[in-house]
């Protein structure tokens, strides 16, 4: 026999004082448990979503990022006639780029940031086919022009189109704004490789490394074949996607294990007050209890009772904060990338599979919050419930 | 001597004159005591009756100081209570009253000693001093042998008896009992009510106490009625009707 | 105290009821010293800056170097006691994840102006005379059990090849927060095994001055010494720097405190419902305890005080278990010292977290206090 639900929504209503303090207690763990998730969701997807499939990368041996990577003219000619690369009527679709960073005030704080200075060649755009111009022009090659992701146009202060800006000792203006589909280009500021070189003092002839559209994503094996057999090149092949992959690792690990370590902490505390409510629940039911049992609702039923109680609470308490937290969808934020010393802005990602799992999560304390005051429910022995005051 | 027409010259342990209380119930203005007068001696034993609602309550927490009368005085051994500011009226409970309520009497975290010793902690007594105290209190309602036990580890009765010498731990000026054998079985009662009589008879204490139980009331000296908010009538509880049932 | 078993009979009235509300504040309190941490690692930079000490960067980039004939300009500025030069040599370790911060300094003037990272005297000697010697922070040392006298290889990565070290000597810093992670080795070496363009260049420099007071004008002095030339210079105080380092690293503060106020928020809730509840379950006691003569504002104090005591034992075993937590991450070794390889809890935050505990207990305690004080013996006992 089971006891009917209807029971449970009325204690519960009857007591909804006790019932909102463990409903919120749960919301705000879940809350903070899908922001967490999401921020580090948001991080890697700005930067995965920065890698194609059908795109390489070609750095130095050993580097570990664009930055301290340097590839010389030579390679660069070498590597651009390698097999499995792509060709358009412009040549090879190859771009060799330099990355530095420059300080920019931003705009949040008033103090500087280190933002991503890509220096490029005219066939970038080509080689990125998820970058595209949104407003004015690309830059004219040879000329202080820059064009800004449309992120950092947002971060950053003096970044609008038609302004003039001052860095690296020279005079900038701000020809067009690009869109990069949400990715870590978003957060940077492209220029003229050749110009960039000259002013941050670096060889006339130096790159950082090479990005290449490769004739079809499978050739991708073919062309690290044909790249790292050759004796006159000491470099490494990866795709697109897989670097920065592996770049958003550092980052996404901290904010998940800080994340996992704070939701944790809260849970148990969220868990503590479930159980306060339902224990003071049993005690306070006492003669209720007892009185249906002595009508013949067995011990499970209470406890199944008493468990779908919990459930009801936890699950208010989960959908509360998912809801809460939903409003953060698409708000940007920035933080500093470790791997490359530069800031990034990025998004949080909330996406319905992260929704269910906050949900679960509540539910799985409302599980544990639940049961242990439900057993000891079913377990009074009757008579002294029903005798006690 | 017991009078209840406020006529008394000479002065007694308790004199009420004229007393008064109303209290709001909704939009009702309830007149429960009207004019009520009541002279009592020491070492005497009284028992309020009265049909439920007559106000014999509130006539024992107004004699208690619990509460404040619209009209009229209060006089306990020369102390006009009435007009005391509430602090005030704590102290003055804490030394002259000793209070038997039908329940909710005892703490249940506390042993039967703690329990008898609580009016003590707000004296500047020393510990062996408090100590002496409860065990003669105890020892005179007969659980010394039980001290160190817990209210549920006690019957009903023995809770009561603890509850007594809780009463009487301070030597109170006099003892204020609300139904004090109410919750309990007719063997239990008739033990408590031997324990009081020995308190008046032996010890000299004065006892005010109210109940709805005849059997009970027969056993106190007088008895008094109350009626229209006033106390009436002294004397053995058959002479009067009640005019339905108790 | 006479009142004392009262008191505490009171407390263990519901053990479990007991045990989840000193849970519940154990739990905040635990994640109040843990978050202290983490703002702590975040910040650490900005704590330890020394008021006396200024950074000389490249205006261009951080990542842009400095000629090493600015050294003796700088000098020369009013104010400038002493000036070292560093670079960032950011090697590999093994592994990547073993990251641990390597400069190459200059070793006559590092000294003078770190007072405060402090090296046996024995030990220095035998690293100034060895090119290939190294010092390493008493911290990495431990991290991976490396004693005077090892052979450290370093994959470079912006100097690539294979560099080795020898450990000379264990440097401990003199105040609790001071960094001992870092390794340290010679700028001869360095300037022999670079490639031809980038010799002659230092990272950075770090200028000792004469008083705080100073600061900006000094620091406004040497970047006006400098404008014009290829090499323009961005002077800061320390602290200054590492602040804005700090600031790029992300709202850290602000979702430090909204999580902090989200956990504290429940947390009152929690135990204020508790409170609520034990009082309600009481009414008739406390009415007995007033008709028998204890006053209003015993009640009250009665009240606050179970609340402050639950507060303060579920504060303090909190606030324990992170230090306790603390302490076994500088023994065991976790996914967390990666990421976090600086964790403590300063002392002022774990009174802070204490007050705020105690904080909690008066508010959550207060409305169930009040209600006991106002509770009238007569109403309270009114027979049904």
């Amino acid at each position: 026999m089971a006891i009917p639900v209807i029971y449970n929504l009325r204690s519960v209503r009857a007591r909804w004082d006790s019932a909102v303090v463990a409903v919120l207690g749960i919301a705000g763990t879940v809350g903070v448990f899908i922001a967490m998730l999401s921020l580090a969701n948001g991080f890697r997807a700005t930067l995965v979503s920065s890698g194609s499939p059908g795109n390489a990368m070609v750095f130095r041996s050993g580097s570990t990022s664009e930055m301290d990577s340097t590839v010389s003219l030579e390679e660069v000619r070498l590597i651009e006639e390698a097999s499995g690369v792509a060709r358009s009527a412009q040549g090879p679709l190859v771009t060799a780029e330099v990355v530095v960073i420059a300080p920019f005030p931003l705009r949040s704080t008033g103090t500087d940031a280190n933002v991503q200075v890509r220096g490029v060649s005219a066939k970038a755009l080509e080689v990125r086919s998820n970058v595209k111009i949104t407003e004015g022009r690309f830059f004219n090659p040879g000329l202080a022009e820059l064009i800004v992701g449309r992120n950092a146009a947002q971060s950053y202060s003096g970044l609008t189109l038609g302004n003039t800006v001052k860095f690296g000792g020279g005079n900038w203006k701000v020809v067009g704004v690009f869109d990069a589909g949400g990715s870590a280009f978003d957060s940077e500021v492209w220029c003229d490789v050749g110009i960039l070189n000259r002013l941050y003092h670096r060889p006339e002839n130096m790159f950082g490394s090479l990005t290449v559209h490769l004739s079809s994503p499978d050739a991708l094996r073919q062309f690290k074949d044909a790249v790292t057999s050759n004796k006159q090149l000491t470099v490494d092949v990866s795709r697109e996607v897989d670097y920065y992959d592996k770049q958003s690792q550092t980052l996404s690990l901290l904010i998940k294990i800080l994340g996992g370590i704070v939701a944790a902490i809260m849970g148990i505390g969220a868990i503590f007050g479930a159980l306060n409510t339902m224990y003071s629940a049993v005690a306070e039911r006492g003669r209720e209890i007892a009185t249906m049992r002595a009508l013949g609702f067995g011990g499970p039923s209470v406890v199944i009772s008493f468990v779908i109680e919990a459930l009801l609470i936890s699950f208010v308490g989960g959908a509360l904060g998912a809801l809460a937290v939903l409003p953060l969808n698409g708000l940007t934020t920035g933080a500093m990338n470790w791997q490359t010393f530069s800031h990034l802005a990025f998004a949080f990602r909330i996406t319905p599979p992260l929704l269910l799992m906050g949900v679960a999560f509540a539910l799985l304390m409302g599980i544990v919050g639940g049961l242990p005051p439900a057993i000891r429910a079913a377990r009074r022995p009757v008579a002294a419930a029903l005798r006690s005051l | 001597m017991v009078r209840v027409d406020g006529q008394s010259n000479s002065p007694s342990l308790i004199q009420v004159r004229d007393l008064d209380k109303k209290y709001q119930r909704g939009s009702e203005e309830i007149h429960v005591l009207q004019g009520l007068n009541l002279d009592v001696a020491k070492g005497e034993f009284v028992a309020f009756m009265g049909p439920s609602g007559s106000g014999k309550t509130t006539l024992l927490n107004l004699l208690g100081g619990l509460d404040v009368p619209s009209k009229g005085t209060v006089t306990v051994d020369g102390d006009e209570i009435t007009h005391m500011s509430r602090s005030k009226l704590t102290e003055w409970r804490a030394r002259h009253v000793g209070f038997v309520f039908q329940m909710y009497n005892l703490i249940p975290v506390l042993t039967a000693f703690q329990n008898v010793e609580l009016p003590l902690l707000l004296t500047k007594l020393s510990k062996s001093e408090r100590r002496q105290h409860v065990e003669t209190a105890l020892h005179v309602v007969g659980l010394s042998d039980r001290m160190h036990h817990y209210p549920r580890q006690l019957s009903g009765g023995q809770e009561q008896r603890v509850t007594i010498a809780r009463a009487i731990v301070s030597d109170p000026t006099f003892l204020l009992c609300d139904e004090p054998t109410g919750d309990l079985d007719r063997k239990s009662a008739d033990e408590i009510m031997e324990l009081i009589l020995q308190l008046v008879r032996q010890h000299g204490k004065t006892v005010l106490m109210v109940t709805h139980d005849p059997v009970v009331a027969q056993r106190a000296d007088t008895t008094l009625y109350l009626e229209k908010g006033a106390l009436v009538g002294t004397g053995a509880p058959e002479a009067f009707s009640y005019g339905g049932a108790r | 105290m006479r009142f004392g078993p009262l008191l505490t009979a009171n407390l263990f009235r519901k053990k479990t009821r007991f045990v989840l509300t000193i849970g519940s504040f154990a739990v905040a309190l635990f994640l109040f010293g843990f978050l202290a941490a983490v703002r702590g690692a975040f910040s650490q930079g900005v704590e330890v800056a020394g008021a006396d000490r200024l950074v000389v960067i490249n205006r261009t980039a951080i990542i842009q170097p400095l000629p090493l004939s600015y050294r003796d300009r700088i000098l020369r500025i009013p104010g400038v006691k002493e000036v070292t030069h560093d670079n960032w040599f950011g090697g590999v370790y093994q592994d990547e994840r073993n990251f641990f911060p390597q400069f190459v300094i200059d070793v006559e003037h590092q000294r003078k102006v770190y007072p405060e990272l402090a090296v046996p005297e024995d030990q220095w000697q035998a690293f100034v005379k060895d090119r290939q010697g190294a010092v390493v922070g008493a911290a990495t040392a431990k991290r991976f059990g490396w004693k005077v006298g090892d052979r450290i290889p370093i994959r470079g990565v912006i100097y690539p090849g294979a560099w080795e070290f020898n450990l000379d000597g264990i440097y401990h810093g003199t105040r609790k927060q001071d960094d001992e992670s870092q390794l340290w080795f010679q700028w001869d070496y360095l300037e022999e095994k670079r490639p031809a363009f980038t010799k002659g260049l230092a990272g950075w420099y770090t200028v000792k001055i004469d008083s705080p007071d100073n600061a900006l004008r000094i620091a406004k002095a040497i970047d006006n010494e400098f404008d014009n030339s290829s090499y323009e210079t961005h002077t800061d105080t320390e602290s200054n720097f590492a602040a804005g380092w700090v600031k790029q690293f992300g709202n850290i503060q602000f979702l430090i405190l909204t999580i902090g106020s989200v956990v504290f928020f429940t947390l009152l809730l929690v135990t204020g419902n508790t409170m609520a509840i034990a009082v309600r379950e009481r009414t008739g006691e406390l009415a007995v305890l007033k008709a028998v003569g204890y006053s209003d504002r015993f009640v009250l104090a009665f009240v606050m005080t179970e609340s402050l005591v639950i507060a303060l034992i579920g504060g303090l075993l909190g606030l324990g278990l992170a230090k306790a937590f603390e302490l076994l991450l500088t023994v065991v070794k976790t996914p967390i010292n990666t990421v976090l390889p600086f964790f403590y809890i300063p002392t002022t935050a774990l009174l802070t977290g204490v007050a705020t505990a105690l904080a909690i207990g008066i508010v959550s305690g207060f409305l169930p206090a009040v209600g006991a004080m106002r509770l009238r013996v007569v109403d309270a006992l009114r027979r049904v």
